[in-house]
């Protein structure tokens, strides 16, 4: 919304004083200024001038000579590059030395061999509106009095005025009027608000008789209000009125048009003209609409519409406009109208923003009733404003206005106990003091010993309940008036075992050389299954693009797309992972999808050992029960190169390398190593158990042992076998080489293992470390065939 | 006897002195010292002796011994130090051609914009909650006071997942649904702060992502005030970004908070950057999850986390935060 403070001061004349200082106060009161603008200040240097003559340039066809006379009788030749003037036009005319509002200087200079003494401007190069295709033309703005060659500001009566583009919020329909703004705004300053009377003048024709009203719906329609208005012509606005719609941002269109807007952004009332000979009878009824039935709206669309939305019909039944939200194309006013039916009305805020919302029609007026407008005195002020402006061009109004009422919000007063608001904000107001600040935005306020039984205005719809009250005590207090205070809770603050442990498992893999990244979590469809996944992802229903319409159900798709970026940017070797969430298919019965926080980590370039090897760091820093790897070849993986990840016994992510054919379809050049884990499952489960066992003071004894394995058999497995022969003697085991080739048949290789033997309470004998030695070689060939090396 | 050691000294001190390596010395350490040697055959033939010449030759003999182990252990020294040397000499490295290195990862920006965020409110007594990314409408909106015709549904900019019934599930759109799923899991007194992703059909530039992350804070206990919101600001403010920071509170409005504020801190310039929203937390939301108004009161504010990784480090384009190229990430 935006307010001039000129406009301001027709409503509270004592708003006064530094303009930033206003903007803060604005600010203060929940009216957050959005920009500030001082307008109304001609350019100094720019004069009034009239178009003497036109020629065309000698040598360019896009310039034209203009000979501009500033009233001197010496006519300056000036190139000009716009075409909308005609000889004796009054225009705006920088001179020479002239500094304009974007900081270019105006100077003589030559064009295609013609001099230019000056500039003809445009609207938008002095500031007077967004205008920047042609000169704007003065003829209808001077003032009396003004002379060719006086300053623009002077010439055209401009008054130095303040613009605020305020921010208004939702439940403040009243501030969604200049007068609104301006009883707020009294209110902090301390000055007197008033409305000012309008005095308006009918014909003694009555309207009884000309319209005919009925509300079939009243809760759709909180009140009708009409009138009729005669001997309309279709102009344009005066400059004053056409000025002030430009300033707020509205195009001025034509008299009527523009005094409908005036009056909505001037008292925040919306209202609606019709045709009155479109209408048999003057007769409208008002009603929900049935299901299906259709308008076309007077933007020539045809829309459908629904149960919900509150239209007004013809006699006969017709719809004849969408109420509150748009006008239909049959009852339009044009330029032939002279006799227009004048209808201000109260819409239910609900209905409105569904119908609003359904079609797509966002509009000033209907934003307002969204909100709620005014179904009080308001609407009477607004049709007697309109009509004291129409008259100005020769529109006169019928005597009397048609009333009808349907259901408003209930007014009756409200108890508010001071108690509540001094706890709510933290104050030590007296009951007077709140009433005070209550009154003074036209609330009504009767003391009751500790309470206040307040009548909350019209203007305001969204306030109905004791916290609403408060929240206005406090916005007129002064938020930064009150005491502020630090609540302690009674328990200590801190990070659960499960995002520390999150903590540590990012500073375990960054200290592997990982970095952290974070893609979007949307994918594109077809993602998944290039990434050799199901194509199970959920998806979403109104999304920005095609590309991004998916919800991941793994990381793989957008780790490979980082991977592949880096790479297409030189950055091949890269290592990442991430730990976010992922949104499996809803379990049945379920309305949300299963979502889970998974950690992937992928390292390009190198091969599957590398992803094990992180893995295990993992793995040493939580503590995991049992962690094993079983072979396995997941969706996407490499199928001889991956294993599942078992903890407890439960499978709860993959390791291994990316299907190579995966890693093409992303055009990733080389290997991807990778591990994926239900990182939310692992930590929600037992881990980080860990038990002291005394360091053995007795020396130890190393074995080396390589056996012959069969590719079929897993190392995992010889260890286990090791560490079962070895019992409770075997204190280490470290496989320190695997070898194929020569020696050593196909399908099998040798893997080399160092044992290492001790106990807790003597030095061992040479006969038990070849004992133990002895049961670790026939364990292993009982269970896994593998024979010792020669 | 005695002028036969005093000879086999002199000579011994010269043979010492004449050692080129360590192994030479070892050899005239058994020589010299060994049971073969001069002198234990000298020690030998002491017994023999009458006690008179006994007494002298038994001290010449420990005397010369002496000698000549502190020949042979500064020859040790001398030799061993010449070694060291040599070895040293060999084996010289540039430490500035530098061929590897354990590069360390890094920790995402906006990870470590959340681990600092968390950090001071936890050391505020707050503990940290957590929700999930997609929501149902009565978790996003409805819980929170906003009805389905609300306008500020619109101002939301939802983007909604094809779930249940149209507009039923959606991506949240703030973190304040992990507010309503702490109340209705959790009796008051509750001091929590939720971060996380949020989403809004907000096409990506230099400012915008359609996912971002957000931060929000939540106190439910007795007496909670509006002045204990403003305070709690303040502090964390001080904590966060030092204690030469201003914060004002201007009034707003919130559908689930009532009264609503947005909270503004001072630039070192004086002027002023809006940070978040706040608010008391509204009646309705209470009741919502099962808690009397009457009997506790609360408030709430939420901040985003990306535009403090973008202020702090003075990004030019937010998008930077979710391209992944590690020549950005390895920045940090």
């Amino acid at each position: 919304m935006k307010v001039t403070l000129s406009w301001l001061r027709e409503f509270a004349p004592g708003i006064d004083g530094d303009p930033h200082d206003l903007g803060e106060i604005l600010s203060s009161l929940g009216l957050a200024v959005e920009e500030m603008e001082l307008i109304g200040e001609a350019v100094e240097g720019v004069v009034l001038a009239r178009v003497a003559g036109l020629r065309p340039h000698p040598d360019a066809d896009k310039i034209q000579l203009v000979d501009v006379d500033r009233g001197n009788g010496e006519p300056l030749q000036v190139c000009c590059g716009a075409f909308n003037m005609a000889v004796n036009d009054l225009i705006p005319f920088a001179t020479i030395g002239t500094v304009m509002p974007n900081g270019m200087e105006i100077a003589q200079r030559e064009l295609r061999g013609q001099t230019s003494n000056g500039m003809c401007c445009s609207a938008a190069e002095i500031g007077m509106g967004d205008d920047e295709a042609g000169i704007l033309i003065l003829n209808d703005r001077v003032i009396d009095g003004a002379e060719l060659g006086m300053a623009l500001g002077d010439a055209l009566g401009l008054q130095p005025d303040v613009l605020w583009d305020l921010e208004v919020n939702a439940n403040r329909p009243d501030a969604m009027s200049v007068a609104g703004v301006a009883r707020d705004l009294a209110a902090a300053l301390g000055v007197p608000f008033a409305f000012p009377e309008y005095e308006i003048s009918t014909t003694d024709e009555q309207i009884a008789g000309l319209v005919e009203v009925e509300v079939l719906d009243p809760t759709m329609c909180g009140r009708f209000v009409a009138t009729v208005l005669r001997d309309v012509t279709i102009g344009t606005s005066p400059a004053w009125l056409a000025d002030r719609l430009t300033q707020l941002g509205m195009r001025p269109i034509n008299s009527i048009v523009d005094i409908s807007n005036y009056v909505m952004l001037e008292l925040g009332q919306p209202n609606h003209t019709f045709d009155l000979d479109t209408i048999a009878n003057g007769h409208l009824k008002v009603r929900r609409a049935r299901e299906g039935e259709t308008l076309r709206t007077l933007d020539d669309v045809e829309r459908t519409l629904t149960t919900n939305d509150g239209v007004i019909t013809n006699e006969a039944d017709e719809i004849v406009s969408l109420a509150g939200v748009m006008g239909g194309a049959t009852t339009e006013i044009s330029d032939t109208t002279t006799n227009v039916l004048l209808e201000m009305a109260w819409w239910d805020p609900p209905s409105i923003s569904r119908t609003v919302k359904r079609l797509n029609l966002p509009s000033e007026a209907s934003t307002r009733f969204r909100r709620g407008a005014d179904w009080g005195a308001n609407i009477e002020r607004a049709m007697r404003r309109f009509i004291q402006l129409a008259a100005e061009s020769g529109v006169v109004a019928v005597d009397g206005f048609i009333d009808v009422a349907g259901e408003t919000p209930d007014r009756t007063p409200i108890t508010v106990r001071s108690s509540k608001i001094n706890g709510l904000l933290g104050t030590q107001l007296t009951e007077s003091e709140m009433a005070q600040h209550l009154t003074s935005i036209g609330f009504g306020v009767d003391i009751v010993g500790s309470e206040l039984s307040v009548v909350i205005p019209t203007w305001r719809w969204d306030t109905t309940t004791e916290t609403d009250v408060a929240e206005e005590v406090g916005r007129l207090y002064g938020y930064e008036n009150i005491a502020r205070t630090v609540p302690k809770g009674e328990d200590a603050g801190g990070l659960s075992a499960y995002q520390q442990d999150r903590r540590l498992v990012r500073q375990v893999l960054v200290g592997a050389g990982c970095d952290e990244t974070l893609p979007m979590p949307f994918l594109a469809p077809g993602d998944l299954a290039r990434a050799g996944l199901p194509e199970d992802g959920v998806t979403l229903t109104n999304p920005l693009h095609a590309e991004e319409s998916v919800l991941r159900t793994s990381l793989l798709p957008g780790q490979l797309k980082a991977i592949a970026y880096n790479q297409s940017h030189r950055m091949a070797d890269v290592r990442f992972f991430e730990i976010d969430h992922v949104f499996l298919p809803a379990a049945p019965g379920e309305l949300l999808p299963d979502e889970r926080e998974y950690l992937a980590v992928a390292l390009a370039g190198v091969e599957a050992p590398n992803a094990v090897e992180v893995l295990n760091a993992l793995d040493r820093a939580l503590t995991l029960p049992n962690l094993q790897l079983k072979s396995a070849s997941p969706a996407g993986m490499h199928p001889t190169r991956s294993a599942e990840v078992v903890v407890a016994g439960r499978t709860r992510g993959v390791v291994g390398e990316v299907d190579p054919g995966v890693l093409e379809a992303y055009g990733i050049e080389g290997r991807v190593a990778w591990f994926e884990l239900d990182l939310g499952a692992i930590l929600d489960g037992p881990h980080g158990n860990r038990r002291y066992t005394p360091v053995s003071k007795f020396p130890s004894s190393d074995i080396d042992l390589a056996f012959v394995v069969s590719d079929d058999v897993p190392a995992s497995q010889v260890e286990g076998s090791l560490r079962k022969g070895g019992g409770a003697l075997l204190v280490a085991i470290d496989l320190f080489d695997v070898y194929r080739g020569p020696g050593v048949d196909g399908g099998a290789r040798s893997l080399a293992y160092r044992l290492r033997f001790q106990a807790r309470d003597r030095t061992l004998t040479d006969a038990e470390v070849a004992e133990a030695r002895r049961a670790c070689v026939d364990q292993v060939a009982k269970k896994t065939g593998a024979i010792l090396r020669a | 006897m005695i002028d036969e050691l005093e000879a086999l000294a002199a000579s011994a001190e010269q043979r010492l002195m004449a050692a080129t390596d360590l192994d030479g010395v070892a050899a005239l350490d058994a020589e010299l010292l060994g049971k073969k040697s001069q002198l234990s055959a000298a020690k030998k033939k002491l017994g023999t002796l009458e006690p008179e010449e006994r007494k002298a030759a038994g001290r010449a003999v420990n005397e010369i011994r002496q000698a000549i182990e502190a020949g042979i252990s500064a020859a040790r020294q001398r030799l061993s130090a010449a070694a060291r040397q040599i070895q040293y000499d060999a084996e010289r490295l540039d430490l500035s051609e530098r061929l590897g290195e354990i590069r360390r990862g890094s920790l995402h920006l906006n990870t470590q914009a959340r681990d600092r965020l968390e950090d001071v409110f936890v050391s505020m007594g707050y503990t940290i909650a957590e929700g999930p990314e997609v929501e149902t409408a009565w978790y996003n909106f409805e819980a929170l006071n906003i009805p389905e015709w609300h306008p500020a549904r619109g101002s939301f900019d939802t983007i909604f997942v094809d779930l249940g019934e149209p507009e039923e599930v959606m991506l949240r759109s703030h973190t304040s649904p992990v507010q309503i799923r702490t109340m209705e899991n959790t009796e008051p007194p509750i001091y929590i702060v939720a971060p996380g992703r949020t989403f809004r059909t907000d096409t990506a530039d230099a400012t915008h992502l359609p996912a971002f992350n957000q931060i929000e804070g939540l106190v439910v206990d007795r007496g909670i005030t509006l002045g204990d919101l403003a305070g709690t600001i303040e502090e964390f403010v001080h904590a966060f970004f030092g204690g030469e920071v201003k914060t004002r509170l201007r009034p707003s409005y919130f559908p689930f908070t009532e009264p609503s504020a947005e909270f503004d801190i001072s630039r070192p310039d004086g002027s002023w950057l809006e940070l978040g929203g706040c608010g008391v937390v509204h009646p309705n939301v209470l009741a919502n999850c099962g808690i009397d108004p009457e009997e506790w009161q609360g408030f709430a504010f939420g901040f985003g986390i990306d535009r403090l990784a973008v202020m702090r480090y003075e990004l030019d384009d937010i998008r930077e935060l979710v391209n992944n190229d590690v020549r950005f990430l390895r920045q940090f």
